[in-house]
């Protein structure tokens, strides 16, 4: 068979080049495990100035972790704020309370902002709060809701670039001609190169899966099978995809092009920012982009729990790109043989 | 009837017409030679009868098929201009990777590796990655990757390219005993002379037209000159000539 020594020949060649064989396994290990870092980091004790609270409240700020030094009665509390490095005080005055914070950076502010108030309503009320959920838990990252997003953009990225690579390389140095003036079939190429690097796409999809679950303790509610099944549908579309771009492309840098251009506009479609936010215009454009399908996917199996059933306009329409541009493919290698 | 028909071909990419009218015939059991300036259209022309891509106008016939036709493709050994060759790969494995295109059985490959290594002196190179090959070894290995299925057409672009004298001989020798043991027809290019005058039929080619066509002798003799070389200048003047005063 024309397409099982296609197979073996791109697996032989892959297998020999270790770099590229690295980074489509460890690179995506690499950038989870940063992202991992970055978004679960525990936050570093906020330190706070009390003036004039009771022992109770003083207690409550320190049960939740924060640094607290009891200040006596002054009258600069900006000036204070810095001498004494803190990043807040809070003066409370009978019912009154006032909140000096030092806010050279916005987002720690807000959240210390948030956790005061917390503290706050607690001890005013009397009364606990309790803190409902639908998703996650008061443990909830945002790695957790991005992690399946990002399991599945990794796929995507490494073997859309790699595979595209590929082909583009064997039109390069003039194979691909020498491999059509034989008989084989324009089918079985595209054939041969979705069973070659599907092999790796596979590979690659079950580490990072695993990584991800086993490793850094991604949130997994629904099945493993299933997010390696809506992996492997985005790896093939990713596939596809590449190997139909790479004919647009004249070089291995005119590859990287379509980085910016196809690649990171599907990244603002996936959920990382809110599609609900954007204007109605802007929604449509995340209909074509098959990461997204994937993302939605994900994020229902990974974090909802959710089962196939529940994302299947999901997985039929990234099926349905896959066939496209597998189509296409056929149809795009008739540039270099008219049959 | 020809083995191979090229009738009224012109090939333009854009405006640009590479080219013109060829008229361009090969009988079963020759070895014809296509000979002209760098540029002249002949890599172009040699595309357009393997069926790599299609005339402008006008049509390639072989064995009585029209060309682009994918079971020919099985018939034709060719040989590209540039060695178009997996470089991570051995010579041998190259040579697998190829035979298996036209799906031949694991006994036939063996014996096939075993003629077409031995015939372009590889042997000893065979498990070493094309990566390291010598551009003579490279452009060994194309010529044996052309000869690997057994075809009863040959087409090869500059095969003797970067090859030494000795081992150039022996290809040749080894191409005569094809054409003449085994009745295969070989269409060659070549800028050497002494290459185009063991072919049986030459045609010369300059800007895209065919100038003349002949045996050698024939030609020397129309030409009332001694070498081919001269052949060629002359008649290109001719054509020249006759081309700029219409
Ligand atoms: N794909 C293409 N697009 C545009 N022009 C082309 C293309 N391929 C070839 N040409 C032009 O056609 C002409 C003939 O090229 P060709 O390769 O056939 O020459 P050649 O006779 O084989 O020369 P050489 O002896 O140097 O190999 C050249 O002027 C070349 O620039
Ligand atoms: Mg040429």
């Amino acid at each position: 068979m024309r397409v099982t020594a296609l197979f073996k020949r791109i697996v032989l060649q892959l297998v020999r080049d270790k770099r590229t064989l690295a980074l489509l396994f460890l690179a995506p290990l690499l950038i989870l495990t940063l992202m991992h870092l970055l978004f679960t980091s525990n936050e570093v004790p906020s330190s706070i100035g009390v003036i004039g609270g009771s022992f109770e409240i003083v207690e409550r700020l320190e049960d939740q972790d924060f640094e607290v030094t009891v200040i006596e009665e002054t009258t600069t509390l900006k000036k204070l704020v810095e001498e004494q490095d803190l990043d807040g005080i809070l003066k409370i005055d009978g019912e009154k309370l006032q909140l000096t914070l030092e806010n050279t950076d916005p987002s720690q502010t807000k959240m210390l902002q948030a956790k005061l108030q917390q503290v706050l309503s607690l001890t005013q009320d009397r009364t606990s709060i309790e803190m409902a959920y639908v998703y996650g838990n008061e443990n909830t990252s945002f790695f957790d809701v991005l992690s399946p997003i990002l399991v599945g953009f990794f796929v995507f990225f490494f073997v859309f670039l790699i595979s595209g690579i590929g082909l583009l390389r064997e039109r390069m140095t003039g194979t691909l001609e020498r491999l059509l003036s034989t008989p084989i079939k324009r089918w079985e190429i595209v054939m041969g190169y979705l069973l070659g690097y599907g092999l790796f796409a596979v590979i690659q999809t079950i580490i990072v899966v695993l990584y991800a679950i086993n490793v850094l303790d991604m949130v997994l509610k629904g099945s493993m099978w299933h997010v390696l099944l809506i992996n492997l549908l985005i790896a093939l579309v990713a596939l596809s995809l590449g190997i139909l771009l790479s004919s647009f492309a004249t070089s291995e840098f005119q590859m990287i092009q379509f980085i910016p251009l196809v690649i990171i506009p599907q990244v603002f479609f996936t959920g990382i920012i809110p599609i609900s936010g954007m204007p109605e215009w802007l929604q449509m454009f995340s209909n074509v982009m098959p990461i997204s399908y994937g993302a939605n996917a994900l994020k229902s199996v990974m974090y909802k729990g959710q089962g196939l059933g529940d994302v299947q306009f999901d997985i039929l329409a990234l099926m349905g790109f896959a066939v496209v541009f597998i189509v296409l493919n056929i149809v795009a290698l008739k540039k270099h043989r008219k049959i | 009837m020809s083995i191979l028909q090229v009738s009224n071909v012109t090939k333009s990419y854009g405006k640009h017409s590479i080219l013109s009218d060829v008229e361009f015939s090969a009988e079963e059991g020759q070895i014809v030679g296509l000979i002209g300036p760098s540029g002249s259209g002949k890599t172009t022309l040699i595309k357009l009868i393997v069926g790599m891509d299609v005339p402008t106008t006008g049509s390639v016939d072989m064995l009585g098929e029209r060309v682009p036709n994918l079971g020919l493709l099985k018939k034709i050994g060719y040989m590209a201009q540039s060695d178009s060759l997996y470089h991570d790969l051995t010579g041998y494995e190259n040579l697998t990777f190829f035979a298996s295109m036209f799906l031949m059985s694991k006994r036939e490959v063996k014996e096939r590796i075993a003629y077409v290594t031995q015939l372009v002196q590889l042997e000893s190179a065979l498990k070493k990655r094309v990566s390291t090959y010598s551009g003579g070894m490279k452009r060994r290995l194309s010529l044996a990757i052309a000869l690997i299925q057994n075809p009863q057409i040959l087409i090869l672009d500059e095969p003797t390219v970067g090859i030494d004298p000795e081992l150039r001989k022996s290809i040749w020798t080894e191409l005569v005993r094809l054409k003449v043991e085994e009745q295969k027809t070989i269409l060659v290019t070549t800028h050497v002379m002494d290459e185009a005058e063991k072919c049986d039929v030459l045609t010369m080619i300059r800007e895209g037209r065919v100038i003349t066509t002949g045996s050698p002798q024939e030609l020397k003799a129309i030409y009332d000159v001694t070498n081919l070389e001269d052949v060629f200048l002359k008649a290109g003047g001719e054509a020249h000539a006759r081309h700029s005063s219409l």
